[in-house]
């Protein structure tokens, strides 16, 4: 495996990516931890930082903490404690910010990441992950006029809303080295979290974030000086900041000039990343133990009843599919888009797996898609999916009714089956014999010339035919039923 | 002993309480007397419904200043409402009706909360503290706020933003620090009870020179919610009062477990009053051989050697022990406590509550803020604990301090193997004169010598009368001297019960005397 990726140079990439987690409430307090409310309406006097108020912590967010890490194969700290992060931010309510900071509650996993290879195959890339660690998120800063950022804003206003929900923040070892595989932990660490259920990992409402730490050098030397790229808000933008980054480190080393350690910000609509900050030293937090709480202890039978509940991870998912016979692509997506279930019951209903696979990840897909819709608001189950494909073996549909029946489907949201949408909007195939062979002799009859075409031996001539019994039947035709049946009337 | 007869200022809370619950007094009339006392006593303008205390420079030579607001109408309100329920027969509380007065560091709903500071003008606390909740749940009455040390630093209440309280002894004289309103609001008969909280002595400390029972019960006993952090692994809420008996129902009151309070413990120590009358016949009692000598007066030492002759003949075994740790607990106190607060005060930078100096950036704007807002003894603490917790120093300040912490704690459990509880002279002096120590930061810091390393260790500890003894500046002078006494954790009743045997003995009354006392006592 080469880890080259330009002109002899090696980039090297860590990745930070920064979990919310969906419980019902904050880290130390009781106020709800909905998205999207009023600003400052989810706040009491512990997030809001009121003097006096008092952190406990939310048992649940270790609880979801823990199953994520087990399901990196991270190692659960049998005791660790939560640290005080000091630093002056105006939406750090308390201008500390309660985290981990020596013994993290896990440790020492690691994600096997699937990345196309350079023949078109597909390799496993195993990336590892130092630590995850449970932390704090802060409140958002609004800053009024000018460009919306800090810097030249009128005023600055303050919701408290987020501050306070749990956050996991889950750093990667440098072991990246290509755009494409940062692009793949992270869609892969997507995956993992709505799998076990602890977030809605969604990058554009921040419930996951990543910052990536990029930096280049000759491979076999040290690690460059890095670069930290913040405003990553899509896997697309983090494999373009990347690449972006990479190629500019090496222009400036080849430049002869040299990489400053600083924080930059990604602008997605210049396609560039600018300095953020220069950071001339590292800022010293004060770490110390927080002596409002007491240690985090996870004894083993605790952690063992915790990987109980873990559920099938993506990676077993795909492998599963792959063994039904679905394509590694197509298996991918359904795990990427969560329509496993829908998979597992059209399965279960006694539908082909790879039929199920090729309509779930393509014509029902793109045509949900279109209608700016997803599978988990369509009303479609997997029986449906299972019948579809049942009426299309048993002849009843082709495969452009089909997609006609899937159209219907959407339509009615799923309040109508296959069958009867098939049957109220007259969308059966003609196979009945008779009637079909009426009508195929019919345009042998008024297609003479290709007729002969044919019988001269040009087979693919009776393409021209079947189109004509198509149209004479709007398209409800058996297509098999109308190729044999011209064979027949042809007399090849 | 509170001599029987006297006016309702003059009695201790069980015996008040034991006339409200005869229905021989009212609790309206008990509160309304308290805030006669104080209207006699305090300075200020006793009208409306909350009574501020008078601007710094506007404080008389014979004012006491415990209280920096007293909340007259709600302490009405609450007694008639309690007296109204008592005559309908509801079953109340063994101190229901009972005045109080509250170190303004705890929150509660509906009056500022200013911990001694200008930080915090203008912030009234959205909630109450736990502490506070206890108080109202049995139904004792709160009569309002009372001064101390900005952010409880201090021993003197010299540090307060808003003037200094004077011992109820020598209004010449400072009552301790940083409860020095708590205790003197009690010791000045202006309420039978108090709640002060104590970090490293400061409810014990102005116990001493007030001539008080102050405890500070076992670390996590007592509900921190709502009590403004100094020092969170040592902040612990406590009662002041006139007698142990008092002191014990007090902390009765309020040592419960808290579950939004992550440090509570669900232990609680045995029933504080069961065994309070046992006696001390055949106690072993330990005398820290590091606690006392050096740097105590004269008449500190004398009075404490006193109390060990009378502990001896009420028939306690007085053994000698050692905490070999005990001369390392000022400086390791005095790098975790200002290393907690220089976290814990951060919040206080004019963003969400409190003063604000406006400035043209974020970063502008909390500095100018801090620096009006804060006084010049917690500008220190928050230089030192910033520096002790910076990288580079954390493993030789803190880390350190922190180990010197754990073996005085082990210090202690040796010591507890041969003694049940230990004691010493609570502060190393007399109440001294006003402004004497306020230039000298060190010599301040040595009044917390005796009691730091309790309160490093957790356990409980509390301070009563021992005697009165002469001021060295103040030839002919008598003052009182507070004797320490030390239990294991969780065995708060052991240190009460030694206390009452000793306080029975004694039979101190804590009527303030001598020619500065606080006017008209009784």
């Amino acid at each position: 495996m080469t880890t080259e990726f330009q002109d002899g140079w090696e980039l090297v990439v860590g990745l930070e990516v920064h979990v919310e987690l969906t419980t019902r409430t904050k880290m130390w307090c009781g106020c709800a931890t909905t998205f999207g409310d009023e600003p400052n309406t989810n706040v009491c006097e512990v997030c809001t930082g009121q003097p006096g108020a008092l952190p406990v912590v939310n048992e649940r967010a270790i609880h979801d903490a823990t199953l994520l890490g087990l399901a990196l194969n991270g190692s659960v700290a049998a005791t660790c404690w939560f640290h005080r992060k000091n630093y002056f931010y105006p939406d750090l309510a308390k201008n500390y910010q309660i985290s981990q900071y020596d013994v993290p509650l896990i440790a020492d996993g690691y994600l096997d990441v699937e990345v196309p290879g350079p023949d078109g195959d597909v390799e496993t890339r195993r990336i590892r992950i130092e630590r995850l660690h449970m932390e704090e998120d802060t409140g958002k800063s609004l800053h009024v006029g000018d460009t919306g950022r800090l810097h030249g804003a009128d005023r600055s206003l303050i919701d408290y809303n987020r501050c306070g929900i749990p956050l996991l923040e889950i750093v990667s070892r440098p072991d990246i080295h290509d755009p494409e595989t940062a692009q793949a932990y992270l869609r892969e660490l997507q995956a993992i979290v709505r799998t076990v259920g602890v977030s809605d990992a969604r990058m554009e409402e921040g419930s996951i974030r990543c910052d990536a730490n990029v930096s280049v050098r000759r491979p076999g030397e040290e690690l460059g000086t890095r670069t930290e790229i913040k405003n990553l808000n899509s896997v697309r933008s983090l494999g373009r900041a990347v690449r972006y980054e990479a190629k500019r480190q090496i222009a400036v080393l080849e430049d002869g000039g040299e990489i400053v350690m600083q924080t930059r910000h990604w602008d997605e609509s210049k396609g560039v990343t600018e300095t953020l900050r220069v950071k001339e030293s590292v800022t010293d937090y004060r770490y110390f133990p927080d002596p409002d709480l007491v240690a985090v202890v996870s004894p083993a039978d605790k952690v063992e009843a915790i990987r109980s509940e873990l559920p099938e991870l993506p990676a077993a998912t795909r492998a599963r599919l792959a063994e039904a016979g679905v394509a590694a692509e197509q298996a991918s997506t359904i795990v990427a888009s969560e329509l496993g279930c829908w998979f597992d019951d059209a399965v279960a209903a006694g539908a082909d797996p790879g039929a199920v696979a090729n309509w779930l990840t393509g014509d029902i897909a793109g045509q949900l898609s279109a209608a700016g819709r997803s599978m988990h608001d369509s009303g479609l189950t997997g029986a449906h999916v299972a019948e579809l494909i049942g009426l299309i073996e048993d002849g009843t549909l082709s495969t452009n009714l089909a997609k006609q029946v899937v159209e219907g489907m959407i339509e009615e949201r799923g309040a109508k089956g296959p069958a009867q949408i098939a049957e109220e909007r007259g969308l059966q195939q003609v196979s009945d014999e008779g009637e079909l062979r009426a009508i195929v002799e019919q345009v042998v009859a008024d297609n003479a010339g290709t007729v002969e075409d044919i019988r001269g031996g040009n087979q693919k001539a009776i393409g021209a035919l079947v189109g004509q019994v198509m149209k004479a039947t709007k398209g409800q035709a058996d297509p098999r039923k109308t190729n044999e049946l011209l064979r027949e009337a042809i007399g090849t | 002993m509170v001599p029987e007869g006297v006016s309702l200022t003059g009695l201790s809370a069980a015996q008040l309480a034991a006339k409200l619950a005869a229905e021989e007094v009212s609790s309206r009339e008990a509160v309304d007397a308290h805030l006669d006392r104080i209207a006699a006593t305090d300075g200020g303008t006793p009208d409306g419904d909350v009574w501020a205390a008078p601007p710094a420079d506007e404080l008389g030579p014979d004012h006491v200043h415990a209280f920096l607001r007293v909340t007259a109408q709600a302490a009405r309100d609450h007694a008639d409402d309690i007296d109204r329920r008592r005559v309908a027969g509801e079953e109340l509380g063994p101190l229901a009706g009972v005045p109080l007065a509250l170190k303004d560091v705890l929150t509660m709903r509906g009056a500022p909360t200013t911990c001694g500071s200008k930080m915090l003008d203008g912030w009234i606390p959205p909630y109450d503290a736990t502490v506070t909740e206890l108080l109202r749940e049995a139904d004792i009455v709160v009569l309002g706020k009372t001064n101390m040390d900005e952010f409880a630093m201090g021993s003197s209440t010299e540090n307060s933003a808003f003037g200094d309280t004077r011992n109820p002894w020598d209004l010449d004289r400072v009552p301790g620090g940083s409860s020095g309103g708590s205790a003197a609001a009690v010791a000045a008969l202006q309420a039978p009870l108090s709640i002060g909280t104590d970090t490293g002595g400061s409810i014990r400390q102005p116990a001493a020179l007030t001539g008080l029972v102050g405890a500070k019960p076992t670390y996590g006993t007592v509900s921190r919610r709502g009590l403004v952090a100094f020092a969170s692994s040592l902040d612990q809420a406590g009662p002041f009062a006139r007698t142990v008996e008092d002191a014990a129902r007090l902390q009765t009151v309020i040592q419960r477990h808290d579950p939004r309070d992550s440090t509570s413990v669900t232990d609680r120590p045995p029933d504080l009053l069961e065994h309070l009358h046992d006696g001390v016949d055949g106690l072993r009692i330990g005398v820290v051989r590091e606690l006392q000598g050096e740097g105590y007066e004269p008449g500190v030492e004398q009075t404490f050697q006193v109390a060990l002759e009378r502990f001896a003949a009420l028939g306690a075994e007085i053994v000698e022990v050692s905490l070999p740790h005990a001369p390392y607990g000022l400086p390791a106190y005095y790098l975790i406590a200002p290393s907690e607060c220089s976290s814990n005060l951060a919040r206080f930078d004019g963003v969400r509550y409190g003063n604000r100096v406006d400035a043209p950036t974020a970063e502008e704007m909390n500095a100018a803020t801090r620096a009006a807002g804060f006084g010049p003894e917690v500008k220190r603490r928050i230089m030192i604990g910033t520096h002790a917790l910076s990288s580079g120093y954390y493993d030789a300040y803190y880390l350190q301090a922190s180990k010197v912490r754990t073996l005085i704690a082990q210090d202690f459990r040796a010591a507890f193997e041969t003694a049940d509880v230990l004691v010493s002279p609570t502060s190393p002096s007399v109440a001294f004169g006003l402004a004497t120590k306020t230039a000298d930061p060190i010599a301040m810091y040595l009044n917390d010598v005796a009691t730091v390393p309790a309160s490093l260790a957790g356990i409980p500890a509390l301070s009563l009368p021992a005697g009165l003894a002469e001021a060295p500046d103040a030839p002919g002078s008598a003052l009182p001297v507070g004797l320490q006494v030390m239990a294991p954790l969780l065995r708060d009743d052991l240190m009460y019960r030694a206390a009452w045997a000793f306080e029975q003995d004694l039979d101190f009354a804590p009527l303030p005397t001598g020619p500065r006392a606080v006017g008209g006592a009784a």
